[in-house]
């Protein structure tokens, strides 16, 4: 548990330091995590590697880049034959040794996401039995709760994949939900502390806006210089390509309407990323501390 | 005929310094085929009987060339032009008829293929030189048509002509600058000399002075103006003219200088001499062949820089000769000016600056100055054909315009006093200048809000309710982010070489609007298209600031305001100063370029009809603008100082209606004429198709009403210079069409009658006008006969039955920022004299200012400023996403409490304040060695702190109340709260600006300082930061986030699974991994409804749960 708390408090706390990730770093951090699985040993080996950056920053940079892996490798992993393969070595497997991590040695052997895996063959399973294609809803379902698998076995080495996957999985996408969410309070805590009074995305939507950052200020505010109308909070790492996905779907957007604002990578970003500054969009790495607002000159953040 | 006199006085006047003027574009007389018929005239009378019949036949051929469609004109215009070259003209041109016969060989040149244009070019730059009627006929053609012809033809030959072609509207100025520094480095087809071939040996004053800014704008419009144009009243006077060829100079001298009758018959005198020394001139061009074969190195050298020939003489007032005549000259020359009977009164001004700056070419000395001209009279020959004749001439004219000139801004006024030939030649002038340029109030301008790029998303005309349907509110949701794209995308690359918006956006930008199209909000993105132009392009355009984003570290150290100074010093140094001329063609500089360019690439007529209803609205609507003059009390003295304070408010206003209906009515004009932009003028008989058919139709706004009421509303400053940009927009056939042409007249008739004569108006307003009017008249699209054609008389009663007592014209409201903003033209003043310097320099030494970037000076107060300037911005931040009623209330509110506080100071507390101090005053006097100036300080100081608090509680008493009575009672506590506290600030500002004025003293100014900061300090914002304080922060978030209790529990479970695996334990067990999911979820959904927080920010409670669950799941596994 102490563990527990102490990459909370580097979450929450106000002691977060700069996380800055220049494209260089980034890269050498890619070409590790290439051969690495999604393991939480392999968490530990990137953290002995980069100690200096967070866990969390490194875990998001191992997700997103392993997310990327296997989107490229996807292809090959889903044609028929092979997943016709994959099944079957399954099952002869799971005559032989049924307690064995069978599911998990075989996606470590062909490079497969466990919980992708056990999807797929979940979706074998269901067809053999059915005869016909499992609707995702059904198949959504018995990832979540393994216990309605019909097969006891097949159930026990889904749910053995889906807890140990750190990137997959119905959990994980649980757990980063909540991620995202936590964040976003943090930062309408963090603006209520300041006592900066703002418009959140379900108030915007219910005044007509078409598109609805996070955080609408009601009065403007400025840091580094930069004026802020709107708050983005991103409970990731901002990469290249989530961010240009970002940029073009959300933060110019949010420029075209309400005029320059930030957007808080919480895990951190590539620096390099942070250079449409004069075209209003400022990345930052956590809740500035070196707010301007009107009226008042720069006012010190409370200790 | 009266109107014949000014185009001739000008055109003489051109000629005469044609050789002496060397540098920089000309200032070319707008009168090319006035000119010609004005000297076809002054030939026949010199000649008499002996040229009449080539006289008829000239005029024949002349109305054969203009009339008939314009594949005849070239081959006799050609056949023609081949006479005098090969004929007898150039060498023994003693014929007096080759000269006539010039100006039917010159119309038809700039039609010609561009070999053709150039050789026809080559001779008239030698004739132009040695005879100056010729000349002047020449270059009022090549002016008027021809330059194409003259500059690139020559240069750049037919690649040149075709790229002028191609391009017309675009960034005339930018090209044309190109062409400008190219052209001096290459004159290749100098090098090939042949001192018997006129055309190799362009004089240098000519090449020069025959690349009038009009090249720059190579339209073709201009090029086939002069045979364009109905030449009735042209090819009409000079059949009447030998029977009067006195009544010119008479009826002018009638005119002008009707008080002066003695001058006048001088100057009949002096232009009946003139007339014959031309005609001497003109049968002896043999002897000038001599003179224009300077030496090639001359040529290059002049050719290529502004810089002064180091051989070049130094004018001498002793060395002027003829100075009765001069001064005359420069009299006539200046009632011409003062009267507005010139069309461009700025390009006199330049014409005058060009000759006091003229570096004389080789006729230096007074010997060779005889050769120049003919020799047979030297009397009579050239007035201005030395550099002492031309400076002391300017310097006159300078003198006699002084308040002209006066108004110019600083650093022209500077460089015009420290101008040495100025000193030498006048120094009175010298002082006066001097004086103007301490008295000029020069302001910097304020820096526009660049951060604000976008146009504010108001839920009360841009949300779903204001779509006709689901699918046209998320078309657009989507084209309004596809349009900043676009913006984005030509910000960051339309200065690339070989860049084209076509090429690069043209397909998207047309699927974009085509979208729009579909989905029927077209309306909705004229809107944006519109607001959006107007929040990028009202302020002075700086071209580049906001595409080539400022390296942030720079910015930071130097603050906004100093880049921004740090960037034109990058500019002035980057960019050499092309000298332009006064009146550059109409263009759409800085971020107006991508809008222009958008409007044609989509060429959507559903676009541009809701962009035509939108700008016309808000035209009017700007056009009707109340603006506030002074109180009615003519009261002047300390009294004024809250008028002044209001009006500055008022002018500010001013001039951001002026600015913002000038850009509109630019676009309007450019989309209404838009479908009958042509390359190229279309023939006669195409013209007389499309005048009948396009006077059937309505036009776009109706220009002449709105400028007649203007008018006698007394409202033409708000109305004129936004009806000339609307106009200078127009398509070749335009002019032609009699609604236009109306307008035209009307504008030529406020020209001349209601500005010429002065009276009520303000002088800057006036000035203005006369600017921005000149620069119509002499852009190509005006037609060229209009000017001395029109019959003044017609309109004029009407135009004078003025009902309004007060308008706008009476008030000051332009000022020089304004002034220049309108007319950046007006800088080339500037350049041509800083040019002047810099070249006289390398001579003299010493007199370049250098600029020696200190980071001393910026350190220190640039944070200060800079956090000053944030606070503006935040401020206009602020607004951005509120309601434009927020605004407005608080700028209202501001505004009368401010004047309020001012009004009860002055009433009350002044004279409370007075009698305070005056007792302090005599009791301290009773005292020994008391320093009364020192008491005086300390005195006016207690003054102003005991105004400055009477005054702070007053505006902080008043302002927030009023503010929050105002506002909707929904607005939320801190819109409110900042509302109220902008208000009070402002109100305070307008408030001490006023004490400032009126009980000044630099102490009272420091102490202002500190008392705003107070006054700032006391207003309720800072009160409510404080308010909320204590309540709500106690979550320190000591406790594990729920995410992260969930990663640690599943991997306790992982581990458990997997160790127990092998045991494959009951079902039961496996639901653990369900449970957990249900908790997750359940977590997560709280989280959602960010209601239960507490329960988040505790977290405790969800840890417990969870903690339970994984020892209820332990006891499970382990049975």
């Amino acid at each position: 548990m102490d563990r527990v708390r102490d990459s909370s408090a580097s979450v929450a706390g106000e002691a977060v330091e700069l996380v800055r990730v220049c494209r260089a770093e980034y890269r050498a951090i890619g070409r590790l995590t290439e051969r690495l699985r999604p393991t939480r040993q392999s968490i530990r080996t990137l953290q002995t590697q980069f100690p200096h950056l967070p866990p969390s920053t490194l875990l998001s940079i191992f997700s997103q880049e392993y997310q990327k892996r296997m989107k490229r490798s996807m292809v090959r992993h889903h044609a028929p034959d092979v997943v016709k393969e994959y099944y079957q070595r399954y099952r002869s497997e799971a005559k032989t040794r049924p307690a064995a991590p069978l599911l998990l040695e075989l996606a470590n052997q062909v490079d497969l996401s466990p919980a992708l895996l056990a999807r797929l063959i979940v979706e074998c399973f269901l067809e053999e039995r059915q005869a016909s294609v499992a609707s995702r809803h059904v198949l959504n379902n018995m990832l979540r709760e393994p216990y309605l698998i019909p097969d006891l076995l097949l159930a026990k080495h889904v749910e053995q994949c889906t807890v140990n996957d750190c990137c997959y999985g119905p959990l994980v996408d649980c757990i980063k939900h909540a991620i995202g969410l936590e964040h976003e309070d943090l930062l309408r805590d963090k603006l209520r502390e300041r006592n900066l009074s703002f418009l959140d995305e379900n108030q915007l939507r219910s005044k007509g806006y078409d598109k609805t950052p996070d955080i609408i200020l009601e009065v403007p505010i400025a840091v580094d210089g930069h004026i802020v109308h709107w708050i983005e909070s991103k409970a990731s790492f901002g990469d290249d390509h989530s961010h240009h996905t970002y940029l073009n779907e959300q933060f110019w957007s949010y420029c075209n309407r309400f005029g320059p604002g930030l957007v808080i990578y919480w895990y951190g970003f590539i620096s390099e990323l942070d250079c449409q500054r004069d075209r209003g969009i400022l990345l930052r790495d956590g809740f500035p501390s070196d707010i301007v607002t009107l009226c008042q000159g720069p006012a010190r953040s409370r200790v | 005929i009266k109107e014949e006199f000014v185009p001739f006085l000008l055109n003489f006047l051109r000629d005469q310094s044609s050789q002496t003027l060397t540098h920089g574009p000309t200032t070319p007389a707008k009168t090319p085929s006035t000119s010609r018929s004005v000297r076809t005239q002054d030939f026949s009378d010199r000649r008499g009987n002996k040229s009449t019949p080539i006289q008829t036949s000239r005029s024949a051929s002349r109305v054969q060339l203009f009339s008939p469609a314009p594949s005849v004109s070239p081959v006799s215009g050609r056949g023609e032009q081949e006479t005098p070259f090969t004929g007898s003209h150039c060498l023994s041109g003693v014929s007096a008829l080759s000269s006539p016969s010039f100006s039917s060989a010159w119309s038809p040149a700039p039609r010609n293929t561009p070999s053709e244009r150039r050789s026809a070019q080559r001779p008239s730059l030698g004739d132009f030189m040695t005879s100056p009627p010729e000349a002047q006929q020449h270059r009022g053609r090549r002016r008027s048509g021809g330059f194409g012809g003259c500059a690139s033809g020559r240069q750049t030959g037919p690649r040149g002509a075709v790229s002028e072609e191609g391009v017309r509207w675009d960034g005339g100025g930018r090209r044309s600058r190109g062409v400008g520094r190219i052209e001096p480095v290459s004159p290749p087809t100098q090098v090939q000399l042949n001192f018997n071939n006129l055309e190799d040996f362009p004089p240098v004053g000519a090449a020069q002075a025959t690349k009038p800014s009009r090249r720059i704008n190579p339209t073709p419009v201009s090029a086939e103006r002069p045979n364009s144009k109905p030449k009735s009243c042209f090819i009409s006077t000079p059949l009447s003219l030998p029977a009067s060829p006195p009544a010119i100079p008479e009826s002018a001298g009638a005119k002008l200088t009707a008080g002066s009758p003695h001058s006048l018959q001088e100057e009949r005198e002096l232009l009946r001499k003139e007339r014959s020394k031309l005609a001497q001139q003109t049968s002896s061009p043999l002897k000038t062949t001599p003179v224009i074969c300077t030496p090639t190195k001359t040529v290059h050298r002049q050719g290529s820089k502004v810089t002064p020939d180091p051989q070049s003489p130094c004018p001498d007032p002793n060395k002027v000769t003829q100075k009765s005549e001069l001064d005359l000259l420069a009299e006539l020359y200046c009632t011409c000016i003062s009267e507005n009977l010139v069309p461009c009164v700025f390009l006199e001004l330049f014409f005058v600056l060009q000759l006091l700056t003229s570096h004389g070419v080789s006729v230096s000395e007074s010997g060779e100055e005889a050769i120049s001209f003919c020799e047979d009279n030297v009397l009579e020959k050239a007035y201005l054909g030395n550099v002492h004749n031309c400076v002391y001439f300017s310097v006159r004219v300078l003198e006699n315009q002084f308040e002209l000139v006066s108004h110019l801004d600083k650093c022209t006024l500077r460089l015009l006093s420290e101008n040495e030939r100025v000193g030498t030649f006048s120094s009175s002038l010298k002082d006066h200048l001097a004086q103007a340029q301490e008295n000029c109030t020069a302001k910097v301008l304020p820096s526009p809000p660049m951060f604000v790029h976008s146009v504010p998303f108001q839920p009360a005309t841009d949300n779903r309710s204001n779509f006709s349907s689901d699918r046209a509110f998320h078309t657009f949701k989507k084209q309004r982010d596809v349009f900043y794209g676009f913006l984005r995308e030509w910000e960051d690359s339309h200065k690339e070489p070989g860049w084209d918006f076509e090429a690069a956006l043209g397909s998207r930008v047309r699927m974009m609007v085509s979208q729009l199209t579909a989905a029927g909000s077209h309306s909705h993105f004229a809107r944006l298209f519109q607001k959006q132009l107007i929040q990028m392009c009202k302020g002075p355009c700086v071209l580049g600031s906001s595409s080539d984003a400022p390296d942030a570290d720079l910015l930071g150290m130097l603050g906004a305001d100093s880049l921004g100074r740090l960037k034109r010093l990058q500019q002035r140094l980057v960019q050499p100063q092309g000298l332009i001329g006064p009146c550059p063609p109409p263009s759409f500089p800085g971020h107006q370029e991508f809008f222009k360019c958008f409007l044609q690439t989509a060429s959507c007529c559903q676009l541009n009809q809701h962009l035509k209803d939108g700008l016309c609205q808000q035209l009017l609507k700007l056009d009707e603008v109340s603006i506030l003059g002074p109180d009615a009390s003519p009261a002047r003295g300390e009294e004024t100082g809250d008028g002044d304070m209001e009006q500055q408010d008022e002018k500010q206003r001013f001039s951001s209606v002026l600015l913002t209906a000038r850009l509109l009515a630019k676009f309007l004009g450019f989309i209404s004429f838009l479908p009958y932009q042509t390359s190229e003028l279309p023939s006669r008989d195409i013209q007389d198709t499309a005048i009948t058919l396009r006077s059937k139709s309505s036009p776009v706004l109706d220009v002449c009403a709105v400028l007649r009421s203007s008018v006698h509303r007394r409202r033409t400053i708000l109305t004129v210079p936004w009806i000339v940009e609307f106009l200078s927009m127009l398509d070749h056939i335009g002019p032609l069409l009699p609604f236009y042409r109306t307008a035209l007249c009307l504008l030529l008739q406020i020209y001349k009658m209601l500005l010429g004569r002065g009276g009520e108006l303000c002088y800057m307003n006036q000035l203005l006008m006369v600017a921005v009017l000149g620069w119509l008249f002499q852009i190509p699209i005006f037609p060229e006969d209009l000017f001395f054609s029109t019959d003044p008389k017609e309109e004029v009663k009407e135009l004078e039955n003025i009902t309004s007592s007060q308008g706008l014209d009476t008030l000051p409201l332009v000022d020089q920022q304004l002034l220049y903003t309108c007319c950046p033209y007006l800088g080339e003043f500037r350049k041509l004299l800083a040019a002047f310097v810099a070249g006289s320099t390398s001579k003299s030494g010493g007199l370049i200012r250098k600029i020696t970037p200190t980071s001393a000076e910026l350190r220190g107060p640039s944070t200060s400023r800079s956090q000053q300037k944030l606070q503006v911005d935040l401020e206009q931040a602020f607004f951005h996403n509120q309601p434009p009623s927020l605004r407005r209330t608080v700028e209202f509110v501001a505004e009368r409490v401010g004047s309020n506080c001012v009004k009860h100071i002055k009433a009350t507390l002044v004279l409370e304040l007075v009698k305070g101090g005056e007792k302090t005053l005599r009791d301290s006097l009773g005292l020994e060695g008391v320093n009364t100036a020192k008491l005086n300080d300390s005195i006016c100081a207690q003054l102003c702190d005991a105004g400055m608090q009477a005054l702070e509680t007053a505006t902080s008493e008043n302002a927030p109340g009023a503010v929050r009575v105002l506002l909707p009672l929904e607005t939320s506590p801190s819109v409110l709260t900042t509302a109220e506290s902008i208000t009070t600030r402002l109100a305070t500002e307008k408030a001490c600006s006023w004490l400032s004025a009126n009980i000044t003293s630099t102490l009272l100014k420091r102490e202002w300082k500190s008392a705003f900061g107070r006054v700032m300090k006391s207003v309720p914002s800072s009160v409510s930061l404080d308010a909320e304080e204590g309540e709500g922060s106690n979550c320190t978030h000591k406790v594990p986030l729920g995410s992260e209790v969930m990663i640690e529990i599943k991997v306790i479970i992982a581990n458990w699974v997997s160790e127990k695996l092998y045991k494959l334990v009951k079902t039961d067990s496996l639901k653990t991994g369900g449970l957990l999911m249900v908790i997750y979820t359940k977590y997560n959904l709280m989280l959602r409804n960010e209601k239960s927080t507490k329960l988040l920010k505790g977290n405790t409670q969800f840890t417990q749960l969870l903690s339970e669950t994984i020892s209820y799941q332990k006891c499970f596994i382990v049975n």
